[in-house]
């Protein structure tokens, strides 16, 4: 069957049964998983599809009509934690995850709960950054988690409870994990967080019926592995190269594609001379095996804590007249890159936003770099250029589309830092560029925006992949922590520290909609149907807020 | 005669120590401790050390980025004593971010007397004045009661400064007398707005967006604009505050700034 014929079956089955049996039957198999974009009533793993595109073929919503979009439900999360969480949504169910380890099943109709599964987390648990989850994959009648304490564990999808769980590292040295993971054929893969615990990062594949391991890549090589060289003496013992973001996935390939960390201490790099590979670095993993095919590294030998954890995005487009399989990568650095994702080859690379750091890339792609004097201000500061945020690529418009921090720099100052198991390492300090002025840093701690456009500002920036340029810049306040959402209707849905949730016109950037939630959107919104009704839906503050068009 | 350096890592004077012996000792009586615990200079700057590098990045630079805590202002949401405070740092709070820190003993006495210091420490290590002249200097020669109030006391043009002592260091006190438009807070900038009926507003900015701005305006009213109201909106990056540098001598400063430094909030 092609894959267009399947996904009109598929979306006549979704319409022709009735309300209320919806939940019934099918499973989400690998096969389905390998065409999700396909039954875009669905929103089956973390980023929409293998090509992590954050793009729907869902058309109901449309630039014409959005401002007829309204609130049809909301679900209150019982944490205050910061809530990043991307649903899956299955004929009907919408899978949440709260913090610090819940899964939540709802009616994705209605946003009544199911049930709740509680994961008792170990008081070890010191993940760096926030006490988060961004949600969970699917196979069969399971659900996987990956916890903060950096176990991973298996949930019925009916009633909620554990099948298995697995430990992946030691939560007291550091290890944690946050992202959601992503299932390949009949495995489970995640990476590790921990970069600022001098933890030595890895990723790791599990038979999805048993938990039992299939393979283990660590992201430093061992003293006998290519790339080790890029280490002196024991530095790699404790180096960081953390994996915390979903990876992508090409199946004519076979390959898995992962972003990886800083290495550590984070900012003190004459600690640790060399290129320090593979931190802040792609790599291309056999889905069967963890084999490394090929890697590409963005900031050697990093002072910046540029993680490049980014979600790869895969897109098929013409490169100089030919087809050719791209990924598409804006990254913390500053930098938007273009590779072969077939080679790791570095097609092209431009900064997207204020960057002096680096001068430029070389012809293959390596920064040249132009470290700033001490005491003065490094552009894009700590928080990147971009960060996690998921960007959107969308085949319709041919533009891909990313958050950004604007004209926001770091004085940063390296330290000596000792590594001692459970505590940070990070190897200094960094300071607004403004004395005493706040950093707009990991999140919004208040209503009131004490950064202002002095300190860094963001938005939305529509690049085009072919010339490396902007297309169009949609402007923010403050900076920009959001997802960013793309429809086949050219629609482009984002939020914002700043809790408006807005719709844009994906040729033009020009603002459609907004609604105020009142709450810091740092996820990414989704898109799904129910009963021929299109939702789109986006965690702000400690709610998810449920859009559909008034009646 | 007061020496400055902004970039060197500092000793501290016998000023400050002096200092800290005094904020402690209000500290104590506040809670309700039989004997002051004493703090020693050098541990206050080797709990800074260790502060920066494991603590900063959650609790932020000044201690304020936890909902419900602020080290500078004493706000603790559970340790009300030195031992509370090892305590909570050595087992953490499960089901928060705040982790168990396997610090040592001197590790942790270095941390907790920074915590109960951080509101005087001056990583400039500059030196500290009289706060009896300061006071006459604010309200007398340095003028600067025209714009600002202290508790309530005075005019709302300028930020209230009632509590200014626990939200900037003495550094960062003498850097704004220095430089004010430098180092004003971006979100305390003058802003003139005038709509497209063509009404003008001016005032302080309290907080912005995309969309809106909030306003105390010239007339003390809470103003919120949409911007899309505006034919004109604009953020001066000016003050009206001038620079104290050649206005008061080396002596002068330092006893407005330990004036400054002693307003800790309405208690």
């Amino acid at each position: 069957m092609t894959h267009s014929r399947r996904s009109l079956l598929l979306l006549l089955l979704a319409i022709a049964i009735p309300s209320g049996l919806r939940a019934q039957g099918t499973q989400v198999t690998a096969d389905r998983l390998l065409h999700a974009g396909d039954e875009p009533q669905n929103w089956l793993t973390y980023s929409g599809s293998y090509m992590s595109q954050r793009h729907t073929l869902l058309k109901q919503v449309d630039p014409a009509n959005v401002k007829n979009l309204e609130l049809k439900w909301v679900f209150q999360v019982q944490s205050l934690q910061k809530f990043e969480t991307t649903p899956l949504v299955v004929d009907g169910v919408m899978y949440i995850t709260q913090s610090p380890n819940d899964i939540i099943a709802l009616d994705a109709k209605t946003g009544r709960a199911f049930w709740v599964y509680h994961y008792v987390v170990s008081p070890a648990a010191r993940p760096c950054c926030g006490i988060v989850n961004r949600g969970v994959a699917i196979l069969g009648d399971k659900l996987f988690m990956a916890t903060v304490d950096a176990h991973l564990v298996a949930v019925d999808t009916k009633d909620g409870h554990a099948v298995w769980n697995v430990k992946l590292g030691e939560p007291g040295a550091g290890y944690a994990m946050t992202m959601a993971p992503l299932v390949v054929k009949d495995k489970v893969i995640v990476g590790v967080a921990g970069g600022e615990f001098g933890i030595r990062g890895f990723i790791s594949a599990f038979d999805a019926a048993t938990g039992k391991q299939a393979w283990h890549t660590d992201t430093i090589p061992d003293p006998d592995q290519p790339g080790h060289e890029s280490w002196r003496g024991d530095d790699w013992e404790h180096g960081g190269a953390a994996v915390w973001m979903t990876g992508s996935y090409d199946p004519d390939l076979n390959l898995t594609y992962w972003g990886t960390g800083n290495p550590g201490p984070d900012w003190n790099a004459e600690q640790r001379p060399g290129d320090n590979l593979f931190s802040d670095s792609v790599l291309a993993l056999d889905a069967d095996t963890g084999k490394m095919k090929w890697y590409f590294q963005f900031t050697p030998h990093d002072p910046y804590d540029y993680d490049s954890v980014q979600v790869p995005v895969l897109a098929n487009a013409n490169w100089n007249g030919s087809p050719r399989k791209l990924m598409l990568w804006g990254n913390r650095n500053g930098f938007f890159y273009v590779l072969d994702r077939t080679t790791g080859k570095f097609l092209q690379g431009k900064p997207f936003v204020k960057v002096n750091w680096a001068s430029g890339l070389d012809a293959n792609g390596r920064p040249i770099a132009t470290p700033q004097p001490a005491g003065a201000t490094t552009y894009p500061g700590i928080q990147g250029g971009t960060n996690w945020y998921s960007p959107s690529y969308s085949p319709s418009t041919g533009l891909f589309y990313i958050s950004t921090w604007e004209d926001y720099g770091t004085v940063f100052e390296g330290t000596k830092a000792e590594y001692k198991q459970g505590t940070r390492f990070t190897g200094g300090a960094n300071a607004a560029p403004i004395p005493g002025a706040d950093n707009p840093g990991g999140g919004r701690a208040s209503p009131v925006n004490t950064y202002t456009e002095a300190m860094g500002h963001g938005g939305v920036v529509a690049i085009d992949p072919a010339s490396g340029e902007r297309k169009w810049h949609f402007e923010m306040h403050d900076v920009n922590t959001s997802g960013i959402l793309t429809t086949a209707s050219d629609l482009l849905f984002v939020g914002g520290r700043e809790g408006y949730f807005q719709a844009l016109d994906a040729r033009t950037g020009m603002l459609l909609w907004k609604q105020n939630l009142g709450g810091e959107i740092i996820a990414a919104p989704i898109s799904f149907q129910v009963d021929g009704k299109q939702y789109v839906t986006v965690a702000s503050g400690n709610n998810l807020f449920a859009f559909a068009l008034r009646e | 005669m007061k020496l400055r350096s902004l970039s060197s890592r500092v000793t501290l004077s016998g000023a400050f120590v002096s200092l800290y012996c005094l904020v402690f000792a209000v500290a104590a009586r506040a809670q309700g401790q039989d004997r002051a615990p004493e703090y020693y200079a050098s541990d206050i700057q080797y709990g800074a050390q260790i502060f920066a590098a494991q603590c900063a990045s959650c609790h932020g630079p000044n201690g304020d980025q936890i909902s419900g805590v602020n080290f500078r202002a004493g706000v603790f949401k559970r340790a009300v004593t030195d031992i509370d405070l090892r305590a909570t740092i050595t087992n953490g709070v499960p089901g928060t971010l705040m982790q168990p820190f396997p610090f040592g003993a001197s590790e942790l006495t270095g941390i907790v007397s920074y915590l109960r210091n951080m509101v005087s420490y001056n990583a400039g290590g500059g030196a500290i004045g009289n706060a009896t002249r300061g006071q006459a200097l604010f309200a007398g020669a340095g003028n600067c009661g025209s714009c600002h109030a202290v508790n309530g006391k005075g005019p709302r043009s300028a930020p209230d400064l009632g509590d200014i002592g626990m939200l900037r260091t003495a550094e960062l006190l003498h850097r704004t007398l220095v430089d004010p438009a430098g180092s004003m807070l971006p979100v305390n900038r003058p802003v003139h707005a005038v709509t497209k009926d063509g009404k003008a507003v001016s005032g302080r900015r309290l907080n912005e967006d995309t969309y809106t701005v909030q306003i105390l305006d010239e007339q003390d009213r809470l103003v919120s604009l949409n911007k899309s109201d505006l034919r004109e909106f604009t953020v001066l990056k000016t003050t009206n505050m001038p620079s104290y540098k050649d206005k008061f001598n080396a002596q002068e400063m330092a006893d407005l700034e330990a004036y400054l430094l002693s307003l800790k909030g309405v208690k």
